[in-house]
């Protein structure tokens, strides 16, 4: 439309005021073919790059310090040497792990925002068996009490609000949300009565047994190759099984669903059941392989943060590895920079924030083009005087 | 034009009453403001030669906005500038929580090259001796910790102050001003009643404010303390919400035990003395905060940096006081303080210096008791188990020997005169 108005303006030929009004660009919104992944990769790496160089600006204004080697730092920090590497792998591993139990709620348009609470209550359910049971049964038959039980928990956090959902038409959003708090307190309750000494945290000396064994000398090696594989079947359980499709399907339009015949009350509940049993899996990895302990900020966010990993990848379980190397390579840099840089922790996250920011504006760009406004003055002037140069 | 006219007479009428205002306000009666620290940080000494490769790396919980971080982090930096040492040799990672994260932080800065590493909050310990487990040439020094004298790691230290030793010198304080206000006929001895903003009922704060509640004893016998715990170590709404609810079950004077302003802002506004605690509050609370006490801890950090360099064994507990310059006093504010405070707290400070006064002294007539008797025995936790079982007779030579045997304190009695309005946390 915009586009016919300039067509209009041009074909007159006195300039007037309100020509002058007009902007230089204008947007137009690409068509599906031009979203190709050559020219996704393009823009993403471009707006990295901007990112990079706005930040490196900002630092030289505001510390003084040499930009890149604040870069370098970064790099050192996630990938420095093997303690680095294997701390971010792993990282890495427990933030997709969340991210792939929220995918299959949010590809059904569930908006999930309990994953932090189904997390949470998994690790608590597995803290529990570690505590009370521990010692108590030989160490094969804990493993498989923590499995059952951090599992089951996941899913009961998860289908609740579902069910509720399903049946009553309940507001996920809020539900979810909420039971993240009953949550929370359900641990506040567990440290108080686990733990006398008044500490926060609940930690390995009180969790001594269930621990998950190192493999090849490397304590997270079970479970980073315990979410490769979930991460694969997730992949193959959306994208080629009957129940993956009848979610897509759920998600893009309910009353289509039922036209043809999908039970969308029971896809929604199935669903959560898969969603709430990897935050099962997550709660697990989280207390028996990697921390040995809970405290009520265990989870530390990573139920929100899935969120924004799951959407920048376009809920594709390949891709979101991508997005998750990136936001744990920004924050595990970011902490290094601190630390050698004697800086405010704000800054690493101010850092962390602009990068996020250019890359969630990179959306804009794959779904519209930016074209000039070549009738407008400002190029006009400009093309009359290359031509009077020319001349 | 009418309007311009008028807003300038606006303005100008503004600029006149600001100017006004400021005059009047430097225009009233003399303030006397702050004295002399009775009790300041020492200067203190270097008597060894730091090695050149030498690192030392600190984890705090969270940065300088805690006013509990910031006082370990000064320290920190007041060691750093006395030794000269270089940034490379100082590496600090704030914002660590009490989880793995704190075992991850220990072993990259053990991994970088540290030969001390400090941790600062008392969730940290269990992931603090894991990783001390794994590096027995790193020495792990961890503060407020319990487990160092019974883990059977040698790598593995304990700190605290014997910051029970302040409290009771501005409790003193505290109970010259209650005599004061006595006299005055502002009140009856009977409602010589403080209130006090806990955090949680652990020992530490328990110790704390009983010796707090048994200095003012000492220069008031009548007092009577009421304690209100948030359940927080910082949150400025709940100890704010705490004062007042204390100040209206008839406090007549406030202290506290956790980390924000929100108790002396509390007292500000409503014009009811406090005694502060980490640092003077002064600044924002000029009419009504009398002293306040704090542990230094750089005495600790240069001592543990002189056993590194020295190659000599740190102590599994080590619990600094006065002698060491541990424990320190703000200066006195001599506009709100009852006269000869001053004085009165340097007393007490020769009396604990000489060893012949003791805070918890339980062989003293109507000065602590339960349910109105003495105590003549008291079996605290002092040893680390599971279970939490009180394992140490703990009173010897007529008085409670707090932090004697570990740095913490375990002090965890509710006295006679002291009451709790609610224990939950």
């Amino acid at each position: 439309m915009k586009k016919e108005k300039n067509a209009k303006t041009a074909a007159k030929p006195a300039p007037s005021l309100k020509k002058d009004r007009e902007m230089p660009f204008y947007v137009v919104k690409r068509g599906d073919a031009a979203k190709t992944p050559g020219r996704s990769i393009l823009i993403h790496g471009g707006a990295i790059l901007i990112a990079l160089l706005l930040c490196g600006i900002a630092t030289i204004f505001v510390t003084g310090d040499n930009p890149i080697s604040i870069y370098a730092t970064m790099f050192k920090g996630a990938f420095g040497d093997a303690h680095n590497l294997w701390k971010t792998l792993q990282d890495i591993a427990i933030l997709l792990c969340v991210s792939l139990a929220v995918t299959p709620a949010f590809k059904m348009r569930f908006w999930n925002t309990g994953a932090e609470g189904q997390v949470l209550i998994s690790a608590l359910a597995t803290a529990m068996c570690m505590f009370y049971l521990g010692g108590a049964v030989p160490t094969p038959v804990l493993m498989l009490i923590m499995i059952l039980c951090s599992i089951l928990a996941g899913v009961i956090w998860a289908v609740v609000p579902a069910v509720f959902k399903a049946f009553w038409g309940t507001n996920e959003t809020l539900f979810t949300l909420m039971m993240n708090y009953v949550a929370i307190q359900l641990v506040e309750v567990f440290l108080k009565v686990a733990d006398k000494s008044g500490s926060n945290t609940v930690g390995p000396n009180l969790l001594k047994h269930g621990w998950f064994p190192e493999l090849f000398g490397q304590k997270y090696l079970l479970n980073i190759l315990i979410v490769a594989v979930l991460t694969v079947l997730v992949y193959i359980y959306l994208k080629y099984s009957k129940q993956g499709y009848e979610i897509s399907v759920v998600g893009e339009s309910e009353n289509t669903a039922r036209y043809i015949g999908v039970n969308v009350k029971k896809v929604i509940i199935r669903t959560m059941v898969v969603s709430g049993a990897l935050c099962g899996v997550a709660g697990l990895l989280l207390v028996a392989g990697t921390s040995h302990s809970i405290d009520s900020n265990l989870v530390g966010g990573r139920g929100f943060t899935a969120i924004m990993v799951s959407w920048l990848a376009k809920f594709d379980p390949l891709m979101m590895v991508l997005t998750t190397l990136l936001l744990v390579f920004l924050d595990r840099g970011a902490s290094e920079v601190t630390t050698n840089f004697g800086l405010n922790s704000a800054y690493s996250e101010i850092l962390t924030g602009v990068i996020i920011f250019f890359i969630i504006g990179c959306e804009f760009f794959i779904n519209y083009k930016v074209m000039i406004n070549r009738n407008h003055p400002f190029f006009k002037k400009k093309e009359q005087e290359a031509a009077k140069e020319v001349l | 034009m009418f309007k311009k006219a008028l807003s300038l007479v606006l303005t100008l009428a503004m600029v006149l009453s600001a100017c006004m205002i400021f005059a009047s306000c430097q225009g009233e009666e003399d303030l006397k403001g702050m004295s002399e620290s009775p009790l300041p940080a020492p200067e203190l000494t270097v008597d060894f030669e730091v090695k050149d490769d030498f690192k030392i790396g600190f984890i705090f919980l969270h940065d300088e906005n805690s006013t509990y971080d910031k006082n370990f982090i000064d320290a920190a930096q007041s060691v750093k500038t006395l030794l000269g040492l270089s940034d490379e040799q100082v590496l600090m990672k704030v914002n660590i929580p009490e989880s793995n994260d704190c075992y991850e932080a220990a072993v990259d800065l053990a991994n970088k090259g540290c030969d001390v590493i400090f941790a600062d909050s008392f969730g940290h310990e269990s992931f603090i001796l894991q990783a001390a487990k794994e590096f027995p040439s790193v020495q792990f020094c961890h503060a407020t910790g319990t487990m160092a004298h019974t883990a059977e790691q040698a790598n593995f230290h304990n700190a605290f102050a014997s910051i029970y030793e302040g409290r009771y010198l501005a409790g003193i304080a505290a109970g010259l001003k209650l005599n004061e206000m006595i006299e005055a006929k502002k009140i009856t001895p009977e409602e010589a009643v403080m209130g006090y903003v806990g955090a949680f009922t652990y020992a530490e704060v328990i110790s704390g404010l009983t010796s707090f509640y048994l200095g003012a004893k000492s220069v008031c016998p009548s007092v009577t303390m009421k304690v209100q715990f948030t359940g927080s170590w910082y949150d400025e709404g709940l100890e704010k919400e705490a004062a007042e609810a204390l100040l209206s079950k008839g406090c007549v004077l406030i202290s506290q035990h956790a980390d924000s302003m929100g108790a002396p802002t509390a007292c500000e506004v409503k014009g009811v003395p406090n005694v502060s605690y980490n640092g003077s509050t002064y600044a924002a609370c000029p009419e009504t905060f009398i002293v306040s006490s704090a542990i230094n801890w750089a005495p600790y950090f240069l001592h543990i940096i002189k056993c590194a360099n020295t190659d000599t064994a740190i102590e599994a507990d080590w619990c600094g006081g006065i002698a060491e310059g541990s424990v320190v006093l703000s200066g006195i504010n001599l506009d709100v303080a009852a006269e000869g405070t001053e004085k009165a707290i340097k007393d007490a400070i020769a009396g604990f210096k000489a060893g012949t006064l003791h805070v918890f002294d339980v062989a003293k007539d109507d000065f602590i008791t339960v349910e109105g008797q003495k105590l003549t025995e008291y079996t605290a936790d002092v040893d680390y188990d599971e279970a939490f079982t009180k394992d140490t007779q703990v009173i010897k030579d007529g008085y409670f020997a707090e932090s004697e045997f570990r740095s913490a304190p375990y002090f965890d009695i509710n006295i006679d005169g002291i009451e709790f309005l609610n224990a939950k946390y």
